[in-house]
């Protein structure tokens, strides 16, 4: 028990420039506190987000991995980069487990510039799913070899 | 010039007056097409309604979200002054030379120091009720209307503060002064926009419905702010009386419009689709069940893919709608429900809820009639701003222009359509002066730093004590120098103040810095600031980067002083390898060439024509018809009935045909488009079959649309069966005669094939109908209609066709009229819904209200520009809500019937709008492109046109070399979302600024442990 609490996991979060940046920017403004275990990457649209970042994260060491964009159909800035995120992170999820990973490690997220809170509770949720979930198997792994 | 002597020069400014989405939008095209624009709100902030707006119909888009750039934009831009607290005191002058008086209040806070860091705000012991959540929540008293606000300057509410100083003292910038007195200023400027916007009614006039006595009774726009994630519940629907969260709400439609005994009689135009989205949205927010109803007189969904809409809400979200006018609001005090009584089936019925939600109309903005006076423009009657159908951004006095609600009740697009419209208006008159007020911004030339090592520079805010305060800041600074590559860091107390601006420019050249880091707050809002900043030193732009340690860290870990200090460094880290790989990027310039085509010669066309020539640019304009006139040629008269649409028709055609600018081809055609925005290529075949080819910078695609041939009830079999244009007809030329007229709606329209509304047959019918009754006020004329649609002022009409006894009957789709011939007679049997009995009439003509359908050109255009159609077969623009009349490829814009069916004024409003927009390109001779563009390594390109696919804009064409098809991007199109790198199966894209190599090593830096 005392391990768990000890293990502080670490994300990281590749968030589109437009509506989910903003989204984490609207959680600070309004001072929603959430746990500082989240690293912010940011790119111009989720459609940029390369399943190599994503996995690169996990070899690096990531202990989750946050993808957000902007609510679907219709709010990607770039007309339809959403769904190209949507699409590649599905098919990564599914083969996540081949590298020994959870899939529950990595999350998509569609937040509206508006959802400060949603950012916020996000954060929580996966913090706290994580710890459950016990550091990344390939740095167990590493530090065992 | 044969300008007369005594004749002021003109000014090339403009003012704007209220900073809502209209004028937001005036503003911006202005300033983009060579102008210096004041724009003035009375408020301490711009963003008008749709800033409180949770979500938007009928995509459901958050307001927030595409509003929030265009106020960053207003407030970034050079030619554009933010007057707020402002209000006008007194005009002078004539059309193309005003001065203009103003007046402005206090904020009691000096502006150029105010940070907007917020620190005050949070000390402030002063709860104040806040209007921006519509009362619904709390502020203090020194306040910024809402987080994004721009400008974002706080100011001091005088009424509510106690004057304690604690402002003042934690205050670093030293920004408060409560002495500060109002100012004067006076403006001289060549024309002026009016966007005042609207006053929501104030529902306590509606006794009735028990608003301000019940808790639970809230108005539309409360409500807004109830759903919005920001709003007082988090976007939690709760009930104000006691939190709890409602199973039933019910929503009350048309108060305070079309409403006889308040006078105001026209209807709001916006209320049924807001009222259904706030139900939609409103099941959407609710974990629980919740069940949703409207009370409605007709359900005004009228606008492009409203219907769809509509069908949705009903079958896949369940709202419940019944047609029936509220006649009053009862509650239990015990519990807080409602008792909603209300009329169906002619039975007097009582239902309970748990909230009540009133649908509150428009009216002119407060204080008008002063302002009216003030700059000398009349007024109608419901004291909206007086315009006409062929000049509807026209105010009574020269000079002066309207957009936006206060032209009459109007939702977001067709304000923004409107405020282009004005802009186009508003510079044609000081089109000569283009240029003369706005400054331009020279800097150093740029140093070459490629042969350089990386020499990061890091600057780490302290925002006051928003992130020292929390951060250990100058930790962060002594971590930064140990990072690789980092040779200078320190720390300011606000980096983004004018002052340090001047000393990152010094630190840049003292130390030879090649790569410039900001840790401060968001890149959102100051990323612009600080790029700037590296460009006056002679760096790259796009050598600067920033992290966000204020919003993402100290704001959001403000109990954990270590973890934050150490999140910093870790940004700091993550940020400092992704600068140390930065590529100084080069901004595309490309020239335009400033030509327009346009592409349909009807009313729409031929205004945008007119704009464009006025603005002094050459037009090629082509027709397909042998004639210019389009669907105008078909109407006869007006709803309106002032103007003459048959003499304006002539007049705009003499003035299009003998404008010396504009090249005129009828019953030509364009056949073939290529190039991108400033440079298209385009051929035109003309009447004479020959081919021309032409040179543009831009198009605009006006090719209306064609009245729809039925085939239902008996139309074609019998000749006394017309459409309204064939009946129109007849009544101009006097040889209508008739006894019994039935005249049927929606044929057409809002059926399987086509579900939307076709928006221009109510107020078709109801013109006929009046003719009918002034020639023959004893002939028998039925309307059978779905929903009445006669939105806004239309609603006049409506009430004026019903005095004079002609006769309103709903129909449902599950009992359509019917239709026969009878030995000869005609016969229209129908469902009477009051006395409940089928009946029937016989008729002498009867009139189908026939749909407005899509140009079957439409196709073959689309397919030429490479731009989207709607399902139906309209053209689709590039947003419904912001963006109206642009397509998603730049250079090309669409107006008129083209984009949807729409009235006169309506299509004229677009076509401005579509030439004020094409201004923004053709008044510059070059254009500067974003630098973060993607680029193609024609060594590993392998040609399989992944990313041509995959590209919504078009920016990507196969282009063949050495025997071999490769990928090239057109900078000019490319809007740097990456998805095209992201693809390509041999990583032969590099996408600027957000190389593969740059997030990579963030990834890695990231996932360091920080030591120092
Ligand atoms: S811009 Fe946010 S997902 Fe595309």
């Amino acid at each position: 028990m005392s391990d768990e609490k000890k293990f502080e996991p670490k994300i990281i979060g590749f968030l589109c420039n437009w509506c989910s940046y903003a989204a984490a920017d609207l959680a600070g403004v309004s001072r929603i506190q959430y746990p500082p275990n989240i690293i912010i990457i940011r790119v111009m649209c989720s459609g940029r987000i390369d399943p190599s970042f994503i996995l690169e994260a996990f070899k690096d060491g990531a202990d989750g991995v946050l993808v957000a964009g902007c609510h679907l159909p219709s709010d990607c800035h770039y007309i339809s980069g959403n769904f190209k995120a949507l699409r590649r992170v599905t098919l990564l999820k599914k083969v996540l487990r081949d590298f020994g990973i959870e899939p529950e490690r990595l999350r998509l997220e569609w937040l509206s510039a508006s959802e400060g809170d949603r950012f916020a509770a996000i954060v929580r949720d996966m913090v706290e799913e994580i710890k459950k979930l016990g550091p990344n198997p390939l740095k167990a792994k590493e530090v065992e070899a | 010039m044969p300008e007369e002597k005594t004749d002021r020069k003109k000014i090339g400014a403009v003012l704007v007056v209220g900073g809502g989405v209209a004028g937001i939008q005036a503003s911006l095209d202005l300033a983009d097409s060579g102008f210096k624009v004041y724009l003035i709100d009375q408020g301490p902030s711009i963003g008008g309604v749709m800033a409180q707006l949770d979500k938007t119909f009928p995509t459901n888009d958050c307001s927030m979200c595409i509003l929030s750039p265009k106020l960053v934009a207003t407030g970034r831009h050079p030619n554009v002054t933010i007057l707020t607290n402002a209000e006008i005191t007194g005009l002078n002058g004539k059309a193309g030379n005003f001065e203009v008086k103003l007046r402005r209040k206090s904020r009691y806070i000096i502006e150029d120091k105010c940070n907007g860091c917020g620190i005050c705000a949070q000390k402030c012991p002063i709860e104040v009720v806040d209007m921006y959540n519509e009362g619904l929540g709390k502020r203090s008293a020194i306040y910024v209307e809402y987080p994004q606000a721009v400008p974002l300057k706080y100011m001091i509410d005088r009424e509510k503060c106690i004057g304690c100083g604690t402002c003042q003292e934690i205050c670093k910038a030293n920004a408060i002064q409560y002495d500060q007195e109002g100012s004067e200023a006076t403006l001289e400027v060549g024309s002026i926009i009016l966007a005042p916007g609207f006053e929501p009614f104030d529902a306590t006039l509606k006794s009735e419905y028990g608003y301000g006595r019940f808790p639970n009774v809230v108005t539309s726009i409360e409500f807004e702010r109830i759903l919005s994630a920001s709003g007082p519940y988090g976007g939690l629907v709760l009930r104000p009386s006691d939190g709890e969260i409602p199973k039933k709400i019910a929503f009350v439609q048309c108060v305070g419009s079309r409403d006889f005994q308040i006078g105001n009689n026209y209807c709001s135009a916006a209320c049924c689709m807001y009222g259904m989205k706030e139900a939609v949205i409103a099941k959407e927010h609710t974990p629980s069940k919740l069940d949703a109803t409207i009370f409605y007189m007709d359900m005004r969904a009228y606008g492009k893919e409203f219907d769809a809409y509509y069908e949705r809400a009903q079958g896949e979200w369940g709202v419940r709608f019944v047609r029936s006018r509220v006649a009053g609001v009862t509650e239990d005090p015990k519990t807080g429900n409602l008792f909603v009584h209300y009329v169906e089936d002619e039975t007097p019925r009582t239902e309970e809820f748990d909230m009540v939600v009133l649908s509150i109309g428009m009216q002119p903005p407060k204080n008008v009639e002063k302002l009216a006076e003030r700059l000398g423009i009349r007024l109608n009657k419901y004291k909206f701003c007086e315009t006409e159908t062929f000049s509807p951004m026209e105010t009574s006095k020269p000079g002066v222009f309207v957009c936006g609600a206060f032209a009459a009740p109007k939702d977001i697009p067709e304000s923004v359509a409107q405020a282009s419209g004005a802009a186009a208006k508003a510079m044609g008159i000081i089109a000569s002066e283009r240029g003369t007020q706005v400054t331009s911004k020279e800097y150093p030339p740029e140093k070459d730093v490629s042969k350089e090592e990386p020499r990061i520079g890091v600057f780490v805010c302290h925002c006051g004590i928003n992130i020292g305060g929390v951060v250990n800041v100058p930790e962060v600074v002594k971590y930064a120098k140990t990072l690789p590559n980092v040779v200078y860091a320190e720390a300011n107390l606000y980096t983004c103040s004018q002052d340090t601006q001047k000393l990152i420019r010094e630190k840049i050249i003292d130390n030879k810095l090649n790569r410039v880091i900001v840790a401060s707050c968001t890149p959102r809002t100051h990323e612009p600031l600080f790029k700037e900043t590296v460009q006056e030193a002679g760096l790259n732009p796009y050598l600067f980067e920033m992290t966000n340690i204020r919003d993402q860290c100290s704001w959001v870990h403000m109990h954990e002083h270590e973890k934050a200090t150490e999140k910093a460094k870790d940004l700091v880290r993550s940020i400092a390898a992704k600068a140390k790989l930065l590529k100084p990027l080069e901004k595309p310039i490309i020239n335009v060439t400033p030509v327009g085509l346009i592409i349909g010669g009807g009313v729409s066309g031929m205004t945008a024509a007119l704009e464009l020539a006025g603005q002094g640019f050459e037009v090629h304009l082509v027709e397909r018809e042998e004639e210019l006139g389009g669907h105008l040629r078909k109407i006869q008269y007006l709803l309106e009935k002032k103007d003459d649409p048959k003499k304006k028709l002539d007049s705009l055609v003499k003035s299009v045909m003998e404008n010396d600018r504009i090249h005129v081809y009828t019953g030509a055609e364009v056949v073939d488009v290529y190039g991108f925005v400033g440079n298209f290529k385009s051929k035109i075949r003309q009447q004479n079959g020959k081919e021309k080819e032409i040179e543009h910078g831009i198009v605009i695609v006006a090719t209306g649309a064609v009245e729809y041939k039925p085939t239902e009830y008996l139309y074609g079999k019998d000749t006394r069966i017309i459409t309204q244009h064939e009946l129109e007809e007849k009544i101009a030329k006097g040889t209508f005669k008739a006894k019994n007229v039935v005249m049927i709606q929606c044929v057409g329209a809002r059926n399987e094939e086509r579900p939307n509304c076709a928006r221009i047959c109510c107020g078709q019918a109801i013109k006929n109908a009046l003719k009918i009754k002034e020639a023959s006020p004893e002939t028998e004329v039925y309307i059978l209609y779905k929903d009445m649609r006669a939105y806004g002022f239309k609603e006049d009409y409506y009430r004026e066709a019903a005095m004079k006894g002609v006769i309103f009957i709903n129909y449902e789709d599950e009992r359509k009229p019917q239709v026969a011939d009878e030995n000869g007679k005609l016969k229209v049997t129908f469902w009477e819904p009051v006395i409940k009995e089928e009946v029937e009439v016989e008729p002498d003509v009867v009139v189908l209200s026939a749909a407005t359908v899509p140009n079957p050109d439409n196709k073959h255009v689309a397919e030429m520009l490479k731009v989207p159609l709607t399902k139906d077969g309209f053209f689709l623009e590039a947003h419904m809500k912001l963006r109206p009349v642009d397509f998603a490829t730049d250079g090309i814009f669409l107006c008129g019937m083209a984009h949807s069916p729409k009235y006169i004024e309506e299509s004229i409003a677009q076509a401005c709008a579509a030439a004020a927009r094409a201004t923004t390109i053709l008044s510059k001779k070059s254009l500067e492109m974003e630098g973060i563009v993607a680029n193609v390594s024609e060594d590993l390109c392998s040609g399989c046109r992944i990313c041509e696919y995959l590209c919504p804009y078009g920016a990507v064409e196969m282009k063949d070399k050495d025997g071999k098809t490769l990928a090239h991007v057109i900078e000019a199109l490319c809007k740097g979302c990456g998805a095209c790198g992201t693809a390509c199966p041999t990583k032969a894209i590099t996408m600027g600024h957000f190389t593969t190599e740059e997030i990579l090593a963030q990834v890695k830096a990231t996932l360091l442990e920080a030591k120092a």
